[in-house]
């Protein structure tokens, strides 16, 4: 059963809340110690969300389009009252006195958020493998990484724990984990999903973004969460767009490019897999043209001095004073250094340090300055492959699931796995990665979808050509 | 104390005012001095994981006002984060802003006829306020420190001179002009003891025609007397060591008031690298022709062309009443003195009561102006004594009405020369010896009648009346 059927059987008071929780509770229960999905599980805020749900039915009120849907969080999104950690020490302990606008939201629509899941430290990694509370499991295959940074939110839904899940997607951090893990990620246009209460990483690239099990369920929790926010400049000012109705759209008239930069280096499964999508798409009346954007090689090199250079600004509150890990020491410069030296794993000072240094005087044009320069060709480049077609297509990542360990001594081919995903953030535009055929091992293979700014209705229609043809 | 033969000093400074905005620059809390430490925070000003900033729009208004009084140019501008550690700071960043402020150019003519040139006005976050518990009072070597976030976010302007200033004199006139003149825009409040305005001085000397000399700056500032002192201190420090064969060093330098000289603070090789870049959270700021409009509208003449109004209806001004025009102006208190001028009343008279009894009152709300122009009239009449007028105007300032129902309330009505006259008769002739020194020509004694009549009166009879009744009969 899907969220979207989960929520009508609840609001029409055939199925209780409350059961479904427990449901979910039992699946998390299940194979938690195995696959290390969530940190943090709030049983009794769960069972008391449901109960509140399945009294609004019982008083014959309707409790909102998510109905007693168990739904996972990551965890550098902000519940009042729930330990949220960023898979860091630093801030191990720590509560939240406030929540995220999309956790008031989910409660406002009737979620029943079950806890937080398991990330990259700070969101900086593809695997969960910088986690400082060890890494997620992919439920697919254990010996395996469900991807990253929001592996433990793709690895809850894959492990049917909950049938939805949020993350956030910095460079990938959804549609990788989710195409690792054979399920449904959605990275929103920049500004569409509100990141008042997102922990930051690189404030200018993230997004907050659903994961589903089908492309139905990551629209409806996409349009629940989408909108402006009053508490964040950045969110775009427009209605949040009607997705759901538009499910049905198709493709047919559509001009898709099949992007040769989006495939280089992939595996030939999954180059095969991005081909077939493209016939399907083809079939259901959309034309596909190959074409090349040279400028989408660029973007791994400045997204690894914008996202740290933010990054290095972002987290140096972190320093003892006021919340999370304080290791005491002579004076507050030594405090703040033994702090910071204890609480970070090596990934975050990497990128610290990384950021630190593109933004030192001296070096700022060098790198940082030269890096805005390619994100704003980038920016251009896209604008004008969009001028020629609506949407294009490509694969979301080079490889399916790997194991454990295979990436985590060489940061550079870490990073590679983002090659395809990284664009989009760059540009602050759509794209998402649907689940369409199978690669080595017989482990799900993503296909991405890229479109402009607020086009999430029209690449959620073309994904659901593909579900559909893909479940025949 | 000038500096010697030969040397000048070249001055710029740095103002941070902050706005009197009812709430914080980038979110809802209560901009207020003096809560209980830590009530006015929230997630947004104490910088928690995952909070982000939103501009108070009023903030945006007061930083053009400020920048419209000083002849500034208001362009779209950015904001920057200027990064480094420090525990008052909860986000280790300071959101400010950088190569585009909202404000550049301008200027500030002072009241000696100088003008100083304005490099920019820029808006920025406060911090926190430390407090080191130990010896040494500052961070280093302090036992304890205890942060008071209750003034982190609160807006900022910080205004740059020109460096134009050529004497100590010279800033502290620019810093009470620029104060007057953010006082009149409403932006600021001007109060220096509270910290809502707050000086950095830059100051280098040179011997007269030849380039710049290499700078010092010395922090934080917090009255006019410091201003003017850590300045001329300063100035003379450097020319000394110049002229013993030593070099300025460019450094930051903290001014000890108790002990009236500054001492390095941190020198330049030191000084951090702040990694400014644009604040990703926040969007850049364009006000629109209309909102600029709305807010040139609404900004009244500065202090400059009011003191100027206010001088015209007294003609000649003695120190005095320049002081009291300075406060009257600040307060922003002249219709009084208008009005007095508008029903034909006397001008000084209405200066002096309004820099004084009015001035102390704080809160003037319940006085109209035709009631302090009437009670001008009275007492500048004889009707009232200086003490009656004064007693009257707290009576209104405090609970409103009208002078004349006020003064017979309080029994002041007025005595009628006949009983004055026999008052004084019957003084006269009780302490003949005094009024035979008197009518010699020693004009004290009038002072000793006065008293004698004050207390017979019970305070009820006019000093002046009773001069002219002692002069009648001399």
């Amino acid at each position: 059963m899907n969220a979207t059927t989960m929520a009508e059987r609840v609001r029409r008071g055939e199925i209780a809340a409350t059961a479904l929780a427990e449901e979910s509770l039992r699946a998390i229960r299940a194979r938690n110690e195995e696959l290390n999905v969530f940190l943090h599980v709030d049983e009794d805020g769960a069972l008391a969300t449901a109960a509140r749900v399945d009294d609004a039915v019982a008083r014959g009120e309707d409790p909102g389009r998510l109905a007693g849907v168990p739904i996972a969080l990551k965890d550098n999104l902000c519940q009042v009252g729930i330990p949220t950690t960023c898979s860091s020490r630093i801030l191990e302990g720590w509560r939240p006195p406030y929540s995220a606008t999309v956790v008031e939201r989910l409660l406002d629509a009737g979620a029943v958020p079950m806890g937080k899941t398991n990330l990259d430290e700070f969101a900086m990694g593809s695997s969960t493998e910088t986690s400082a509370f060890g890494p997620t499991r992919n439920p697919l295959d254990p010996s395996r990484v469900p991807g990253g940074s929001s592996g433990g939110s793709a690895a809850a839904v894959a492990a049917a724990m909950t049938p939805l899940a949020l993350g956030s997607d910095t460079g990938g951090s959804i549609r990788q984990p989710a195409a690792l893990c054979g399920i449904v990620g959605v990275k929103p246009t920049y500004g569409l999903v509100s990141r008042y209460g997102l922990i930051a990483f690189a404030s200018s690239l993230d997004q907050i973004g659903p994961f589903a099990t089908d492309v139905a369920d990551a629209a409806l929790l996409l349009e629940v969460i989408a909108g402006h926010d009053p508490m964040d400049s950045t969110s775009l000012p427009e209605p949040a767009p009607s997705l759901v109705a538009h499910l049905g759209d198709g493709v047919a008239g559509r001009r898709i490019g099949l992007v040769r930069e989006l495939l280089d280096g992939a595996d030939e499964a999954i180059v095969a897999s991005v081909r077939r999508a493209a016939s399907v798409l083809e079939a259901a009346g959309a034309t596909v043209v190959e074409l090349s954007i040279p400028e989408l090689h660029l973007g791994l090199s400045a997204y690894y001095l914008i996202a740290p250079a933010e990054a290095s600004s972002n987290l140096a509150r972190y320093d003892g004073v006021r919340y999370g890990l304080r290791i005491n020491d002579e004076d507050v410069t030594a405090m703040n250094e033994a702090t910071r030296t204890a609480g970070f794993g090596a990934e975050v000072k990497r990128r610290i340090m990384l950021g630190t240094y593109a933004l030192s005087a001296g070096y700022y044009d060098a790198y940082y300055g030269q890096a805005l320069k390619v994100r704003t060709q980038m920016r251009d480049a896209f604008r004008r492959a969009y001028r020629d077609v609506d949407m294009l297509l490509g694969a979301t990542t080079p490889s399916v699931a790997f194991t454990f360990g295979s990436k985590t001594n060489d940061p550079m081919a870490m990073y590679l796995s983002d090659v395809f995903t990284i664009p989009t953030n760059l540009a602050g535009e759509a794209a998402l990665s649907v689940p369409f055929g199978r690669g080595e091992a017989d482990l799900p293979t993503g296909v991405q979808l890229l479109g402009p700014g607020r086009s999430e209705a029209r690449l959620l229609a073309a994904a659901k050509v593909l579900e559909d043809a893909e479940r025949g | 104390m000038a500096l010697p033969e030969g040397w000048e000093m070249v001055v710029g400074l740095e103002v941070h005012t902050e706005l009197r905005t009812a709430t914080k620059m980038f979110c809802g809390c209560a901009n207020v001095f003096g809560a209980e430490a830590n009530t006015n925070v929230c997630p947004v000003c104490l910088g928690l994981p995952g909070s982000l900033p939103v501009l108070n729009e009023r903030a945006v208004s007061m930083a053009m006002a400020i920048g419209m009084a000083l002849h500034a140019t208001i362009a779209p501008s950015t904001f920057h984060r200027k990064n480094y550690f420090y525990p008052d700071m909860p986000k280790d960043f300071q959101i400010s802003q950088y190569d585009l402020p909202i404000n550049s150019g301008g200027y500030l003519d002072l009241p000696d006829g100088s003008r100083v040139r304005i490099e920019r006005a820029h808006l920025e976050e406060d911090t926190g306020k430390s407090t080191h518990l130990g010896v040494s009072g500052r961070i280093h070597g302090a036992d304890r420190s205890l942060v008071d976030y209750n003034r982190s976010g609160v807006p900022l302007v910080e205004i740059v001179s020109g460096p134009d200033i050529r004497s100590a004199a010279q800033a502290r006139l620019y810093a009470s002009e620029l104060r007057a003149v953010l006082i009149a825009t409403g932006a600021s409040d001007g109060r220096m003891e509270e910290g809502s305005m707050r000086i950095d001085a830059n100051v280098s000397v040179r011997r007269s025609g030849e380039p710049f000399g290499t700078r010092c700056e010395i922090k934080n500032l917090n009255s006019l007397r410091s201003l003017h002192r850590a300045i001329e201190f300063e100035a003379q420090r450097q020319v000394k060591l110049i002229e013993s064969g030593g070099v300025v060093r460019q450094e930051t330098r903290h001014w000890d008031e108790t002990v009236g000289a500054t001492s390095t603070m941190r020198v330049k090789e030191e000084a951090e690298d702040y990694r400014y870049f644009r604040e990703p959270d926040l969007v850049d700021l364009a006000p629109s022709a209309a909102w600029q409009q709305r807010v040139a509208d609404a900004l009244g003449p500065m202090p400059a062309e009011r003191r100027a109004a206010v001088v015209a209806l007294l003609g000649e001004v003695s120190d005095a009443q320049r002081d009291a025009i300075d406060v009257v102006i600040d307060l922003g208190l002249e219709r009084f003195v208008h009005a007095t001028h508008a029903a034909g009343g006397d001008v000084a008279v209405a200066l002096a009561r309004v820099a004084n009894e009015l001035a102390a009152a704080g809160d003037v709300s319940k006085l109209t102006e035709d009631a302090f122009v009437a009670t001008v009239a009275m007492e500048a009449g004889g009707q009232l004594s200086a003490t009656q007028a004064k007693t009257i105007l707290a009576d209104l300032l405090a609970s409103g009405g009208e002078p004349r129902a006020v003064a017979a309330a309080r029994g002041f009505e007025q005595l009628s020369a006949d009983s004055l006259g026999g008052i004084v008769s019957a003084l006269i002739d009780a302490n003949p010896d005094e009024w035979s020194r008197f009518r010699d020509g020693d004009d004290k004694l009038a002072q000793f009648f006065i008293g004698l009549v004050m207390r017979e009166t019970k305070g009820r009879a006019n000093g002046k009346a009773v001069i002219a009744e002692l002069h009648a009969r001399r």
